[in-house]
C-alpha cells in the first residue's frame, strides 16, 4: 500500500495583486511518499515555492486539500502537529538564523515544542553531528560560510525530529563548495535516517541526484518521474525555460546527427561510456 | 593598450591585528579595451577584493592599479572620476536600490557625474532599454518590481554612467536558467554595442566558457591561471585539484579521451564536442580506422 506523507488534492490557490487576483494553481494534485527524495524543478514564477509553502501550512488552500500524514493543513487545531512533521529551509541563510551561538540557534525549534531541556541538549548535539557542524557549536553563526549556515538551519529543523524537510532553493545563494555540502547533507539524511526530502531547485545537476523529479510550469505539473526519464524530455524542458545537463544535451545533439545513443545517460561516466561504445563498435 | 591593469597588487585585511589576512598576494593582470574577461575562483580566493581595487574602493597595500595606463592613486589622478569610468555592480545589487522610482534610481549615478537634465533622461532611457526594463516601469517604485527586474534596474544604474569597463560580481547568483541567460546576453550585447570592456566574476565555469574570451582563475590570493578558455580548460586536472569545477562537457571529453576516443580533452562547449564527434564518425580525422 502506498504511504503518502504529503498529499495534495485538487489544490486551488489565488494571489491578490494590485492588478486583481492571480490564479497560481487550479486543481493541482500530487503525492509524495514517506522516505522519498523529490526535486521540484521550475523557473521563477512557476509556482514551486507557493506549493512548498502549502506543505506545512504557511499557505492554506483556496480550494482542494493538502494532507500531511493524513491531516488537513486547513485544520487549525492540527497546525502544531503538521509543523512538527514538516520543517522548512529557505533560500537565504541570513534570514533564518535567530540566535548568536550556533547551538542556541539549533535549540530554538525544540524549545518551542516544549521538549525537556536534557533532551534538547541531546537533540541539538545529534543534529549538529548529523550535518557535520558539531565542532562549530559554540561559534557565532554570522561568521560561518553560506554552506555552513544552511547546514545549521537544517540542524535546527532536524532537532525537531521532522519526518519531512522541504528546502526552498537552499543552495541558490551558495558557492559550489557550499552547494555540495548542502546536497551531501540532505542526501545522507534521506538515505541514512529515512527523512523525506522535497528539494525546490532550478539546478539541474541537483535534481539529477534525486530519485524523483517533478517539473512545474505556470502552476501545473508538466513532468513527474525519475530524472532519467524526465531529462530526456529535452524539448519540453527547453520550452519552459529550463536547461538540461550538458551530458543529455550532448546525447540529444548527437542523436540528431544520426548517432544511435541513449538519451538517459546523466552522469559523466555513463555519458562517456555510451559515446565511446559508439566508436568501439565501428572499429570492429 | 590595456584599459585596466594591476601590477603586484597586494591587499591585507586587518593589517597589524591578530586577524591579519592576506587577501591578494602580488596579483598582476591586465584587461584590454573591449575585452570580455571572466574572473573565476572559489569563495575566499580574493575575487571580490580584487575588483574593489579596480575602481578605487580599496587602496592597495602594495603594488598599483592603472586605468588607461595611469596609476589611479597617483596624486594627479582623480579616483572619483575613475569610478565613473569603471562601473562596479556588486553581488545582489537589487538590495541597494533606494530611490522612490526606478527612473530616479537609474539616474543616481549619472546625476552625480553632473550631467544636464536632458542628457540624464536620455541615458536613463537608454540604460533601461539595454537591460530590458520597459519605459512604463520607470515611474514605479523599485519595490513593486520582481527580484529579477530589480537586479536589472541596479545594473542599468551602472550602465547609465556609460563606463568604459563594466565589472559585475556574480550578476546571475540566485537566478533561474532563463534569468541567467537573459542577463548575460544583455551584458554581451552592451559590450558589443559600446565597446566597453567587461569583467564577469562568476562561479560558473559554463558561463565563463560561453561568454568570455579570456579567463583569469584565482586561488588562495594568487592568480592561479589565465588564458583563453581552451588554454585554461586544457589544464582541467590542475583546476580540479585546486577544488575548481570544470564544465561537465569537459569532464565527459576528458573521460572519452581516456577511453580511447580521439577528442580534444579541453573541449568546453557541447557544440564543439558534437562537431568533433561528428567529424570522427565521418572518418575525417584519425582514431577510427576503416570508417
Amino acid at each position: 500500500m502506498k504511504d503518502a506523507l504529503l498529499r495534495v488534492e485538487d489544490l486551488d490557490f489565488v494571489y491578490d495583486s494590485d492588478r486583481g487576483p492571480v490564479k497560481v494553481f487550479e486543481s493541482l494534485s500530487l503525492e509524495i511518499d514517506r522516505g522519498e527524495f523529490v526535486a521540484v524543478l521550475g523557473h521563477n514564477g512557476s509556482g514551486k515555492s507557493t506549493l512548498a509553502k502549502h506543505f506545512n501550512a504557511i499557505l492554506l488552500p483556496a480550494g482542494g486539500t493538502v494532507y500531511v500524514d493524513g491531516m488537513s493543513t486547513a485544520d487549525e487545531e492540527l497546525l502544531y502537529e503538521i509543523r512538527r512533521r514538516v520543517g522548512m529551509v529557505f533560500q537565504n541563510p541570513d534570514n533564518q538564523i535567530v540566535a548568536n551561538i550556533v547551538e542556541e540557534d539549533v535549540a530554538f525549534g525544540p524549545e518551542n515544542l516544549g521538549v525537556p531541556s536534557a533532551e534538547i541538549r541531546e537533540r541539538v548535539n545529534d543534529a549538529l553531528r548529523t550535518v557535520g557542524m558539531y565542532g562549530y557549536r559554540e561559534h557565532a553563526p554570522h561568521r560561518l560560510s553560506g554552506g555552513q549556515k544552511q547546514r545549521v538551519a537544517i540542524a535546527g529543523i532536524l532537532a525537531m525530529k521532522p519526518e519531512c524537510i522541504v528546502l526552498d532553493e537552499p543552495t541558490a545563494m551558495l558557492d559550489p563548495t557550499g552547494r555540495e555540502e548542502v546536497m551531501r547533507t540532505i542526501s545522507a539524511l534521506n538515505r541514512e535516517s529515512g527523512v523525506t526530502i522535497v528539494l525546490i531547485t532550478h539546478h539541474m545537476d541537483e535534481a539529477a541526484r534525486c530519485a524523483r523529479v517533478v517539473v512545474m510550469d505556470s502552476g501545473k505539473i508538466i513532468a513527474d518521474g525519475p530524472p532519467k526519464s524526465v531529462f530526456t524530455e529535452i524539448e519540453l524542458l527547453r520550452s519552459v525555460g529550463l536547461a538540461v545537463p550538458q551530458t543529455v544535451e550532448l546525447a540529444y545533439s548527437l542523436r540528431q546527427k544520426g548517432f544511435d545513443l541513449p538519451l538517459n545517460c546523466l552522469d559523466v561516466e555513463e555519458c562517456a561510456q555510451a559515446v565511446s561504445a559508439l566508436f568501439a563498435g565501428r572499429k570492429v | 593598450m590595456s584599459i585596466l591593469r594591476c601590477e603586484n597588487l597586494t591587499h591585507i585585511y586587518g593589517k597589524g591585528t591578530p586577524f591579519e589576512h592576506v587577501a591578494l598576494d602580488s596579483v598582476s593582470f591586465a584587461m584590454e579595451r573591449g575585452e570580455f574577461v571572466a574572473l573565476i575562483g572559489h569563495t575566499g580566493s580574493g575575487k571580490s577584493t580584487l575588483i574593489q581595487h579596480l575602481n578605487g574602493l580599496l587602496k592597495p597595500d602594495g603594488g598599483a592599479v592603472y586605468f588607461d595606463e595611469k596609476n589611479i592613486w597617483d596624486e594627479k589622478s582623480d579616483v572619483r572620476k575613475v569610478r565613473f569610468k569603471v562601473g562596479l555592480v556588486f553581488q545582489y545589487p537589487e538590495y541597494q536600490l533606494f530611490e522612490e522610482t526606478v527612473g530616479k534610481d537609474i539616474a543616481f549615478g549619472p546625476k552625480n557625474m553632473g550631467l544636464a537634465e536632458d542628457e540624464l533622461k536620455e541615458r536613463v532611457r537608454e540604460a533601461a532599454s539595454f537591460v530590458g526594463i520597459d519605459e512604463e516601469l520607470l515611474e514605479k517604485s523599485p519595490f513593486e518590481l520582481s527580484g529579477g527586474q530589480r537586479r536589472r534596474v541596479a545594473i542599468a544604474g551602472i550602465i547609465a554612467m556609460r563606463p568604459e569597463a563594466l565589472i559585475l560580481d556574480e550578476p546571475t547568483a540566485g537566478l533561474d536558467p532563463r534569468g541567467r541567460d537573459e542577463i548575460l546576453s544583455r551584458i554581451a550585447e552592451y559590450r558589443s554595442n559600446t565597446g566597453s570592456a567587461v569583467l564577469l566574476v562568476t562561479h560558473s565555469m559554463e558561463d565563463a566558457a560561453r561568454y568570455a574570451e579570456r579567463l583569469v582563475v584565482m586561488n588562495g590570493a594568487h592568480v592561479f591561471m589565465q588564458g583563453t578558455p581552451a588554454e585554461v580548460f586544457s589544464r582541467a586536472e590542475e583546476l580540479q585539484s585546486a577544488g575548481l569545477a570544470v564544465p561537465q562537457i569537459t569532464r565527459v571529453c576528458m573521460r572519452l579521451r581516456e577511453l580511447g576516443v580521439d577528442i580534444d580533452p579541453a573541449t568546453y562547449t557541447v557544440e564543439e564536442a558534437v562537431r568533433q564527434l561528428t567529424r570522427l564518425k565521418n572518418g575525417a580525422a584519425g582514431g577510427v580506422p576503416n570508417a
